[in-house]
């Protein structure tokens, strides 16, 4: 049985890695921001720690929680993406994502400005998939804003 | 040779599957292997025609027109009612009220049935594998009349002890309501005896027959359930209609679910009248081609054998079982054995998504997810399962297809 491009596309090897032993997995001790994320659809479920220090850059990232290969990489992925960045960055990060994640799969991609995140992207093919690869940043984003719980359908 | 294997032999699957115009789709160029049968069925094609012909030659409004049409369209839709009633084995016709499914039918009896009959205190008995439409409108009921809900919990094999059913009715139960066959764990619930049970102290008993419907030979008068609730697109028909049956000196006491059109006998501003039963539960304009066509699907099914559907089905199911169990790292929910066309499963390290997606491209359509079914998925520590689930279309082909795709799935997440 061989792939299909696009399966091949979706689960690629990056994928499989960050699925496998996801980076920035567990608690964090001293955070500063938090939320949780879930997906009423598939129970898929992530909770997210931030420390960000005073002068607004995000110094740790951390998740934890239970989700299919996609959401769990693009978690891992996106945790790898923050480290460093001020907040600022990460909405604009979060913003090129989110925009490129839910175009048209045909539609063009900026590789450079997305670095890592591009091998996301084979979500695209996949309608039903779409929320697993957004769920982490949807909870970024309720963390930026105070926290909370944050659902996708 | 046993009449089970003789039956199967019997069986002429391929001749069935002409029937069914939807097989021929071919998914991503490759054949399709609908095994998502307990979510809804497909339809064979005298049904799509039934509706047809009933869209072309007699639709009209029901019991309110004097004219040709309307007499014609009246007559079709009562004769599915006792199509309907004749399936089932209900003794009277008018014990067969028309909703829009299994949902519109348990939400009708916690409603008028409940919202009548139910005190503080008072104990809804449910079981920990209760599909959300059959949990959510017993807690609305409980909220507004103080009853409490109970529920009967499973071995933490997952097996299911009919004994502990008994022991959880009590003198304050009024209603037992569970799944006849459970969507998860197709089980087959032994209901004899509960019913028997609940109706020593005085309770009744609702069927949830949506998965029992297509795959068991039911028989409400044997029985002796005292409501019993399906949806049409799961036996083969349309999607918009299913059935409640209801005991009629129940339902006779029991105050109309919603009002409106045909459920009237006279309606002044002071005071209105209710029609007779069915009437009384089917206000408004019924689905009358979706029931003409649920009564094509009840016959297509009864020319094939009941018996023989079942006895092909188990084998199917037997095959699914012994297939998934030789896969490292497969865990099957529920029993082994006793259960109807519906096998659920876990994979360690392998997400039901991913898993669904994996075979969705194959070609293969199985259910990934918690199946309406969350207090169940708790009760197992899982946030989802995978659900493979035949129909009498179905083959051990396809169940190969799709062993062999898990295989290569876990392979691909797994190495
Ligand atoms: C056991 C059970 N009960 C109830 C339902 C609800 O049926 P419907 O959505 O057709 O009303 C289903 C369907 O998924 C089911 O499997």
């Amino acid at each position: 049985m061989e792939l299909s491009d696009e399966l091949r596309q979706l689960y690629q090897e990056v994928i499989l890695d960050h699925h496998r032993a996801p980076r920035n997995y567990g608690n964090l001790e001293s955070y500063t921001h938090q939320a949780e994320g879930y997906n009423p659809l598939c129970g898929d479920q992530i909770e997210l720690f931030l420390r960000v220090n005073d002068a607004g850059i995000i110094e740790d990232a951390r998740f934890t929680g239970q989700g299919c290969a996609i959401s769990r990489a693009s978690a891992s992925l996106m945790t790898e993406a923050l480290k460093g960045k001020s907040i600022e960055e990460a909405h604009t990060i979060f913003e090129r994502f989110h925009h490129a994640v839910t175009s048209d799969p045909t539609a063009p991609i900026d590789a450079d400005m997305l670095g890592k995140l591009v091998v996301l992207l084979g979500v695209r093919e996949f309608p039903t998939r779409v929320k697993c690869a957004t769920l982490p940043w949807h909870t970024l984003e309720q963390a930026l804003a105070g926290g909370g719980t944050t659902t996708t359908e | 040779m046993s009449l089970h294997s003789l039956q199967t032999l019997a069986y002429d699957v391929e001749r069935i599957r002409q029937d069914f115009p939807i097989l021929a789709m071919r998914p991503y160029g490759k054949p399709l292997a609908y095994l998502d049968n307990a979510a809804t069925t497909q339809k064979p094609r005298c049904v799509l025609d039934a509706m047809t012909h009933y869209y072309t030659h007699l639709h009209s409004n029901v019991h309110r027109g004097v004219h040709f049409l309307s007499e014609h369209a009246t007559a079709a839709y009562e004769h599915a009612r006792d199509v309907v009633a004749s399936f089932i084995g209900a003794r009277r016709r008018e014990e067969i009220i028309f909703t829009r499914g299994t949902t519109e039918s348990i939400n009708l009896v916690a409603a008028s049935w409940g919202g009548a009959f139910l005190r503080p205190e008072d104990e809804i008995l449910l079981t920990v594998f209760e599909h959300h439409s059959n949990i959510v409108p017993w807690q609305l009921v409980a909220q507004r009349t103080g009853a409490r809900l109970q529920v009967v919990p499973l071995e933490p094999d997952g097996s299911f002890f009919v004994e502990r059913a008994l022991e959880a009715i009590t003198e304050r139960t009024r209603i037992v309501a569970i799944a006849h066959v459970s969507n998860v764990l197709g089980i087959v619930v032994p209901v004899a005896p509960i019913i028997e049970h609940a109706h020593r102290v005085g309770a009744v008993v609702l069927l949830d027959g949506a998965q029992s419907i297509a795959h068991v030979n039911v028989d409400v008068t044997e029985l002796d359930c005292d409501f019993y609730a399906f949806s049409s697109h799961k036996v083969y028909g349309p999607t918009g209609i299913g059935v409640l049956y209801g005991k009629a000196e129940l339902l006779e006491r029991m105050p109309p679910y919603h009002g409106g059109g045909d459920m009237i006998r006279r309606v002044t501003f002071e005071r209105t009248t209710y029609n007779d039963l069915p009437y009384k539960f089917e206000a408004g304009t019924p689905p009358i081609a979706e029931a003409v066509g649920l009564a094509r699907a009840l016959e297509y099914v009864d020319s094939i054998g009941r018996d023989a559907i079942a006895a092909w089905e188990e084998r199917l199911i037997a095959a699914c079982i012994e297939q998934l169990e030789q896969i490292d790292g497969v865990q099957i929910l529920g029993p082994k054995r006793g259960r109807a066309a519906v096998v659920s499963f876990s994979v360690e390290g392998v997400h039901p998504h991913d898993i669904a997606t994996f075979l969705d491209r194959e070609g293969i359509a199985i259910r990934a997810g918690h199946h309406c079914a969350q207090p169940l998925m708790d009760f197992f520590g899982i946030p989802a399962s995978s659900r493979i689930s035949v129909a009498m279309y179905s083959t051990e082909e396809e169940i190969e297809r799709a062993s062999t795709a898990l295989r290569k799935c876990i392979t691909l997440f797994r190495p």
